[in-house]
């Protein structure tokens, strides 16, 4: 199980700060959705958290240590769009971050290895539902299967932290709602922690355990470039969840 | 199909009129020669052995210019994979080394070839290396700019997964490069035979270049416009092949395209 400390951290870029004071705790098997408004610093807090950037000031620890200064295996990612490979089948997609894990030089698996690689890729393909679709390239899937490929792949290195950057901003509400229905149970499934930015209030309330907003606390045009945005809100998520386990859905664009 | 057939059909024609027109006034005509002549010669370059080497010249001349062409554009194609990757994907490579390319890009690789025979002599070489030179410089830019269209969401996505540098430059960068780089090589290709026949044109003994320029002397018509359709025959046939060869061998390229 992985806690998460996100301490006193602030980002700028040049003389524009981004981010300040965002300080949290994240429970072990959390769900957190990051909502606020565009260019308020999500996908930045994403990024830090996920080592792609680091925090000016202050410090993010997982399970007590330092988070490493870049990516790697024990953080997966969902990006919006452009998280799988198009030259790779649906099947080498998944296999991939196996084979990366094991074959340093060669970046490939052979024999045995190899079976055994593409057999437990083959129960994540599974997992997400696109066993029809084993061996088809990307750009012959839809956007939604796209996200789903993208999610297998990033669950087959196990990661302990998984951070979705609006994973469904572009996809259709009905395709939306199967998706919701698909994180949830890998989630509840897996002890890994899971952030999640979103546009969509319902869809935040819905899914998450725990909704953090962003937002700046002084807006005024010649303030914005020195003050950044920090949490507004943090709410523990609990009303819903009966709902969620008895599987009811929540109807589109019911807020709060 | 049939429209695009169209403008062949038509040229043929216009040439074939022209050519009566002329022969009527003057059966000694060289300027348009009619069809037996073209029969003739092709019969005597392709199908009869030279009256003083005892070759096939249009065979012996093909095969010196397409290994001219081969070597120039595989050895330009083999410098530029390795230098455009390393300047697409290392800043410092690209900051050191893009104006560079630039610069060289911009000159004319023909105003080059006195130094290249100057410095490899009048022999292969100097043919080889000018259109290396030629090509180069397009190639590895163009190189260079399809690994930075490469979405930096993919090199995070394959460093979460475990990817090393190595493994990002073989896995997902360079297999991603290949078909790209087969375009780069069909639009160079061009280039590479006007650095071919003007080489050959200048100093040699053999090719399809050499035997163009040197029966221009005799206005001798009735071979060398068989030879340049032999030549645009060629290129046709290379580029086609390597259309093929990009399909059959990157089914996801065609599809990520359309
Ligand atoms: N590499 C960078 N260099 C300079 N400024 C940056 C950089 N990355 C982000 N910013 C700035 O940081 C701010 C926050 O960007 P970020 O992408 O985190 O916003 P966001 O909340 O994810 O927005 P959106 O909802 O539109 O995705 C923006 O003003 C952006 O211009
Ligand atoms: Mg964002």
């Amino acid at each position: 199980m992985t806690t998460i400390s996100i301490r006193d951290v602030w980002k700028e870029y040049d003389d524009q700060v981004v981010l300040e004071r965002v300080s949290l705790e994240i429970e072990p098997h959390a769900f957190v959705l990051i909502v606020g408004a565009s260019g308020c610093g999500k996908s930045t807090l994403l990024r830090m958290l996920l080592g792609q950037e680091q925090p000016s000031r202050g410090e993010i620890l997982i399970d007590g240590t330092p988070l490493p200064p870049e990516p790697g295996p024990d953080r997966g990612v969902v990006f919006q769009r452009y998280s799988v490979f198009p030259h790779l089948t649906v099947r080498e997609n998944v296999t991939l971050g196996l084979e990366f894990g094991q074959a340093p030089i060669a970046g490939r698996l052979f024999g045995g290895a190899r079976k055994r690689a593409i057999a437990e890729a083959e129960h994540y393909i599974e997992l997400v539902g696109l066993e029809q679709a084993m061996d088809k390239y990307p750009s012959a899937l839809s956007g939604g299967m796209q996200q789903r490929l993208a999610i297998a792949q990033a669950l087959i290195t196990k990661p302990k932290v998984l951070l979705l950057d609006e994973p469904f901003g572009a996809l259709d509400p009905g395709i939306r709602a199967d998706m919701h229905e698909l994180v949830i149970k890998l989630w509840q499934d897996s002890k890994m922690t899971v952030f999640m930015v979103s546009h969509d209030l319902s869809e935040a309330f819905y899914l998450g355990t725990r909704l953090i907003t962003l937002d700046r606390r002084r807006n005024r045009p010649e303030e914005r470039e020195r003050y950044g945005a920090s949490i507004t809100h943090d709410i523990p998520i609990t009303r819903r969840r009966e709902n969620r386990h008895r599987g009811i859905k929540l109807a589109e664009g019911d807020v709060l | 199909m049939f429209l695009a057939l169209l403008p062949f059909a038509l040229v043929i024609a216009v040439y074939a009129f022209g050519s009566a027109e002329r022969l009527a006034v003057n059966p000694n005509d060289k300027l348009l020669p009619g069809w037996t002549s073209f029969v003739d010669a092709i019969d005597r370059m392709a199908f009869q052995p030279d009256k003083r080497t005892g070759n096939y010249l249009l065979w012996t001349d093909t095969y010196a210019s397409l290994v001219r062409l081969f070597a120039g554009v595989a050895s330009a194609t083999l410098f530029s994979l390795i230098f455009g990757i390393c300047i697409g994907i290392l800043p410092i490579m690209r900051a050191t080394f893009a104006p560079f390319i630039a610069v060289i890009a911009m000159i004319p690789p023909l105003a080059v070839l006195p130094i290249l025979f100057i410095v490899f002599g009048l022999g292969e070489t100097a043919k080889i290396v000018l259109i290396a030179i030629g090509v180069a410089p397009f190639i590895t830019r163009d190189i260079a700019l399809r690994v930075e269209e490469i979405p930096r969401e993919q090199i995070v996505k394959a460093e979460t997964l475990g990817a090393n540098s190595w493994q990002i430059i073989t896995r997902v960068v360079l297999p991603q490069i290949w078909p790209r780089l087969i375009d780069s090589v069909r639009l160079s290709l061009g280039a590479a035979w006007l650095f071919l026949i003007s080489a050959e044109a200048i100093a040699s003994q053999s090719g399809l270049g050499y035997r163009i320029f040197l029966l221009r002397r005799f206005l001798a018509m009735d071979v060398i416009l068989p030879y340049v359709a032999w030549i645009t025959l060629l290129a046709v046939i290379i580029d086609a092949a390597l259309r093929l060869f990009q399909k059959r061998a990157f089914p996801w390229f065609a599809g990520g395209r359309s």
